[in-house]
């Protein structure tokens, strides 16, 4: 489903995905670990067409992200690191506009947004608005507007970052869910090893920008000789901290949490 | 045309939702209307310029177009790192049509600023010489608006953090106003004021707006609005530009 070889991406100066190869297959939970300013969220913009590769190859069902952008864009659903709803309106007027945008004839769109949102939970809450949700509930509405579109690959981008275990687990048993019904694939990326042990059917772990180890859970914690993922993570790309200076992303992400109050 | 309604529904609900905004963004037009109106009136009536009531309402009105559809572009700034443009961005249509939603969005919730100022003023005393000039005043506003949301649109695609948000403020939207003519009649000034108020798009909003509503016009309306829609296009444009160029 996912293709990608030789992928580098380079800003001036700064290599931030070197030379990294992988293949998702269809049906496939893929989780890509690494630390703070590893490339994961390089590569994801790569893969949603927000980015365009310095050089390599990239497929997403077979297309090119650049050169048929928009045929690619309809086959994926992404959640990003940074919620993208409109807080200001209601969840059912989010997955309307998402419908729109995506073409989605109307009927069809009403009984999707629908069946999605009970399926998440949300129905009873269709006509709050989102800025009454709770930072779980939002992630909830995310997926579920990134699969309005019945897409055939779901993006998500650290999801459960500050999320409570209560709200973590019910969001991956969705997710889970959903990929075994519909056979959705699933690209994420994630801080919480657990998270990534109990969904993934495969992991990629990278580091500065290349990929250091894949295969499935077990592989990796065979091949460095550790009883847990997070043993296997840390043996693979050291126990060093990354720092990562605040860019401007960082300042307004700040400073909407002090506007808005609590964030997310 | 389905993406460009959604989009501009989509800021006329928003628009609607925020009472508390709306009420205050009322505030700042109805201090002038009421301090600078009758605070300066005397003076104006004894230079021998009639009611400065009268002639300020006008600019007033411009003034609200002015803000409200400059703030409604440069919010683009607030949606963009971790609001809804990423949403809107990664979808499968052009980002022109985005870009033309947003925009008209913004536009029509400044001309209605425009237009409850208008009615705040009639309550202030304001008294127009012909209501059946009222659409073409409304036209001028429309052309106000969009050339402003357009610009606006511009800035916030170009900003990248709230810090030049001040900056925006200070240098580019208050020297606007002032030198707009709203508050000051456009004869016989200095030359360099002149120049600078000639060039400024609002002034011909403000002159188009008093034409139309008190028929006292410097250019004549005629020109205010071809003015107005030449820059509107100009603007919508490189607003366009602009935004095409957003990189997230």
């Amino acid at each position: 489903m996912i293709k990608v070889q030789n992928l580098v991406k380079r800003f001036g100066e700064l290599t931030a995905v070197d030379d990294v190869s992988f293949e998702v297959k269809r049906g496939e939970v893929f989780a890509f670990l690494g630390p703070n300013g590893a490339g994961k969220t390089t590569t994801i913009k790569m893969l949603t067409t927000l980015l365009r590769p310095t050089s390599g190859v990239v497929e997403l069902d077979g297309l090119d992200p650049v050169a048929r952008r928009d045929e690619v864009r309809k086959r994926f659903g992404v959640v990003f690191q940074d919620p993208s709803l409109d807080q200001d309106l209601t969840a059912w007027e989010n997955m309307e506009i998402h419908g729109v945008l995506y073409g989605v004839p109307r009927k069809e769109r009403r009984e999707k947004a629908e069946e999605l949102l009970k399926l998440f939970e949300l129905w009873e809450r269709r006509d709050a608005l989102v800025k009454t949700f709770s930072g779980g509930m939002r992630r909830r509405l995310e997926i579920a507007r990134g699969l309005l579109h019945t897409p055939k690959v779901l993006f998500l981008d650290e999801p459960t970052l500050g999320l409570d275990p209560q709200s973590r687990n019910q969001m991956w048993t969705h997710v889970k869910k959903l990929n075994e019904s519909d056979g959705v694939t699933v690209f994420l990326t994630t801080h919480y090893m657990d998270e990534a042990e109990r969904v993934a059917d495969r992991i990629s772990v990278i580091d500065h920008g290349r990929i250091v180890a894949t295969g499935s859970p077990a592989e990796l914690k065979e091949q460095t000789n550790t009883d847990s993922l997070e043993g296997a993570f840390l043996a693979l790309t050291g126990t060093t901290i990354r720092d990562e200076t605040a860019g401007s992303a960082d300042q307004m992400r700040q400073m909407a949490r002090m506007w808005r109050g609590s964030g997310r | 045309m389905r993406v460009i309604y959604i989009l501009w529904l989509r800021e006329l609900k928003k628009y609607l939702r925020s009472r508390t905004q709306i009420v205050a963004s009322l505030g700042s037009p109805i201090m002038y209307l009421g301090v600078l109106g009758f605070g300066l009136g005397p003076v104006f009536q004894r230079a021998g310029e009639g009611s400065y009531l009268q002639f300020m309402a006008p600019g007033v009105i411009g003034m609200t177009v002015l803000f409200s559809s400059m703030f409604s572009g440069i919010a683009l700034l607030w949606d963009r790192q971790f609001g809804f443009l990423k949403e809107t961005l990664v979808a499968p249509v052009p980002r022109l049509w985005i870009m033309t939603g947003r925009t008209l969005g913004g536009a029509t919730v400044a001309t209605i600023q425009g237009l409850l100022i208008f009615v705040v003023s009639l309550v202030a005393g304001f008294r127009p010489t012909s209501f059946l000039a009222l659409p073409i005043a409304m036209l001028v506003m429309v052309l106000t608006a969009v050339v402003f949301a357009a610009l606006g649109t511009a800035i916030g695609s170009t900003l990248k953090d709230m810090q030049g948000f001040q900056l925006v403020m200070n240098f580019m939207v208050m020297p606007i106003f002032f030198l707009s003519g709203a508050l000051y009649p456009l004869a016989n000034l200095p030359k360099a004021l002149t120049l600078l108020t000639r060039v400024d798009p609002l002034t011909y909003g403000v002159d188009g707006v008093r034409g139309a509503l008190i028929g006292v016009t410097h250019f004549g309306v005629t020109t205010d609005l071809a003015a107005l829609a030449g820059v509107a296009v100009v603007l919508l444009a490189f607003g366009a530009w602009r935004f095409s160029k957003i990189e997230i």
